[in-house]
């Protein structure tokens, strides 16, 4: 008896072993796939390819520098609009109510289902009902009055830069500020008391003590907003206007890594096409695995042991 | 951690004995914060409400039984239906939870029942990794994998895509349900001689079951919304689907090609098939919502 529990014990952990085993090598085999899937497109333009600033699938060159700008610069945004909302919903739910659970609870589940609307939902309400109010209402008076600046010198269109980093930055909303709550939560009461004791008002509290207290944490859950910006495809594809152009001009229609990867990909009509594609896949592969190592990693400092999620 | 400049604290301490003073700028500064943190509150909900709401008023007029159970028709017919992008959902997701739960159960059970072995941080953290990850990457993954060697885009080809995006998720719960489980309930039942590998099914499983019920439900929730890998894998189709290797329309997809259609009469149906994915999702976080309720010890995280 004693003999075959002993056999049932090495059964279990082997069969769960495995499963965490597969884990792993689904990671490299995405790595690996992405690698040889690219290889052509390698082979051909090497280091141009992600310098290079013309993307012509009909002539059979391609750079991948319009993307990598159009997915930097619309993250930038997002950052810009959700980064001071997210902490101030984060300061909300932890220091603000923290004799009020029952508010806490129902405005936080609120943003949270922000993070369940799936995404494509997002860009059919950015692209029909979004896009054409800010063209409207935002875009055009700050063409007509400052199209001196080089930010808004274009004539808005609806579909661009600005756009999609207004979605991004509702998108990433529940990201940050759910993980910036965990952070704000775990700092200990202490810190605040202290303040308190010393006839500090709650702001001086916020900001004097449970800031800098938390301000890795945040930073962390920055990063973590900031990879799924990166990554989101669908949401931005409707939005963006889907145009390779490098320009500062915010209402200038774009184009990013994931959205020209679901745009272009099933028309790729030549294997270099193709190649060229899947190597803006490998590109997005590593943007996004550096950015999220990080994140945890800074986020794991932070409270060793305890683990985030979004 | 606390930064202590000698400057920063003389001014700390500058402002604090105002306390015992008028301090009318420190409460002015006091009440400004705290509009402004209102108003960073306001805006956050402010989209839901506003997506929310337009779904269900450009989506509700299109509602219909036709509507669910018709197949979708040419521009200009009336009648199209989104039955095919039901069921091509229907089956994807579920043949997806068919590969994803036993992987993404196992794992999350080796993370929690052998957290001491290298192996166990080393997954744990991939599988943080990867529960993270543009899903679109993935979606090229299984086209180079499944597509180019079938030769077809295909609702098995989706299918895979999906359960790679729902075994990290389902790990993920299902570890941190486990470890909820009191160390002494195992102790308790390995002390009454049971083995280890029948207190992990019976007691730890056991007891953590609604929770690992909820990761799987969210993962079901996340994956039926996943859009950008099926485009990669099943591409969609306005037929019936006969077999699982022929390309297969999905409600994500649907939704898609007809909101960037330039047809009010496309437009609309998108909407409607919009309201129905956002009720599918409200069902399934109105029962993940149950299923915790029941057990408390179960954080709600999504």
């Amino acid at each position: 008896m004693h003999r075959e529990a002993l056999k049932g014990d090495i059964i279990l952990k082997a069969v769960v072993a495995m499963a965490a085993v597969f884990i792993v090598c689904l990671l490299g085999s995405l790595a690996l796939e992405l690698f040889s899937g690219s290889n052509l497109s390698i082979a051909k333009f090497g280091l141009s390819f992600v310098i290079g600033r013309t993307w012509d699938p009909v002539h059979e060159i391609f750079g991948a520098l319009p993307f990598i700008y159009g997915t930097l610069l619309t993250s930038a945004i997002a950052l810009l609009i959700g980064l001071p909302i997210s902490i101030g919903v984060a300061i909300f739910l932890t220091e603000k109510l923290k004799t009020k659970k029952g508010i806490a609870y129902v405005l936080g589940t609120l943003v949270e289902l922000l993070a369940a609307v799936p995404s494509v939902i997002y860009g059919l309400w950015g692209l029909l009902f979004l896009s054409p109010i800010l063209r409207d209402y935002v875009e055009t008076p700050l063409h007509s009055y400052l199209s001196f600046v080089p930010l808004f010198s274009e004539t808005p269109f609806g579909l661009d830069f600005f756009t999609a980093g207004i979605i991004l930055a509702i998108m990433i909303i529940p990201t940050i500020s759910a993980v910036s709550k965990d952070i704000l939560n775990a700092v200990p009461n202490s810190q605040r008391e202290a303040m308190y004791s010393l006839g500090a008002t709650d702001w001086e509290v916020t900001q004097k003590s449970v800031l800098p207290y938390a301000r890795s944490g945040i930073f962390g859950a920055t990063i973590l907003g900031l990879g799924r910006a990166v990554g989101e495809t669908m949401a931005v594809t409707m939005v963006i206007g889907n145009a390779p152009r490098i320009t500062a001009d915010l209402f200038s229609g774009g184009y990013t890594l994931a959205a020209a990867i679901a745009n272009e990909f099933t028309e790729a009509s030549s294997p270099l096409y193709l190649s060229a594609l899947i190597e803006l896949g490998l590109i997005l592969f590593f943007v996004a695995l550096i950015i999220n190592v990080f994140a945890r990693f800074l986020l794991w400092r932070m409270m060793r042991g305890v683990r985030f999620r979004a | 951690m606390y930064d202590s400049e000698p400057e920063k604290d003389k001014d700390t301490v500058k402002r604090i004995s105002l306390a015992t003073g008028t301090g009318r700028r420190r409460r002015v500064v006091d009440k400004a914060m705290t509009g402004l943190v209102l108003l960073a509150v306001a805006l956050a909900v402010t989209p839901l409400v506003l997506i929310l709401g337009v779904v269900v008023l450009r989506g509700a007029p299109v509602m219909s039984l036709s509507f669910l159970t018709n197949l979708p028709r040419p521009v200009g017919v009336p009648g199209g239906g989104i039955a095919n992008a039901l069921f091509g959902s229907f089956i994807m997701v579920g043949i997806a939870a068919l590969i994803a739960v036993p992987i993404g159960v196992g794992a999350g059970i080796f993370f929690s029942e052998w957290p001491e072995s290298r192996l166990s941080t080393v997954s744990s953290f991939t599988n943080d990794v990867l529960a993270e990850f543009p899903s679109i990457v993935i979606g090229i993954f299984v086209y180079v994998i499944i597509v180019l060697s079938t030769k077809t885009f295909s609702a098995l080809a989706g299918a895979v895509a999906l359960s790679i995006i729902m075994m990290p998720i389902i790990a993920r719960t299902t570890e941190e349900s486990l470890k909820l489980v009191p160390m002494t309930l195992r102790e308790a039942s390995m002390a009454l001689g049971v083995s280890r590998w029948r207190t992990v099914i019976k007691v730890v499983i056991g007891t953590g079951k609604s929770g690992l019920i909820t990761g799987i439900l969210l993962a079901v929730a996340r994956a039926a919304g996943e859009t950008a890998p099926l485009i990669l894998t099943a591409l969609g189709s306005v037929y019936f689907p006969t077999s699982l290797n022929q390309p297969t329309a999905a409600l994500p997809l649907l939704i898609y090609t007809y909101a960037i259609s330039p047809f009010k009469d496309w437009q609309a149906q998108a909407w409607g098939a919009a309201l129905i994915l956002i009720a599918i999702m409200f069902v399934l976080n109105l029962s993940i919502k149950l299923f915790i309720g029941r057990r408390s010890v179960v954080r709600a995280e999504t």
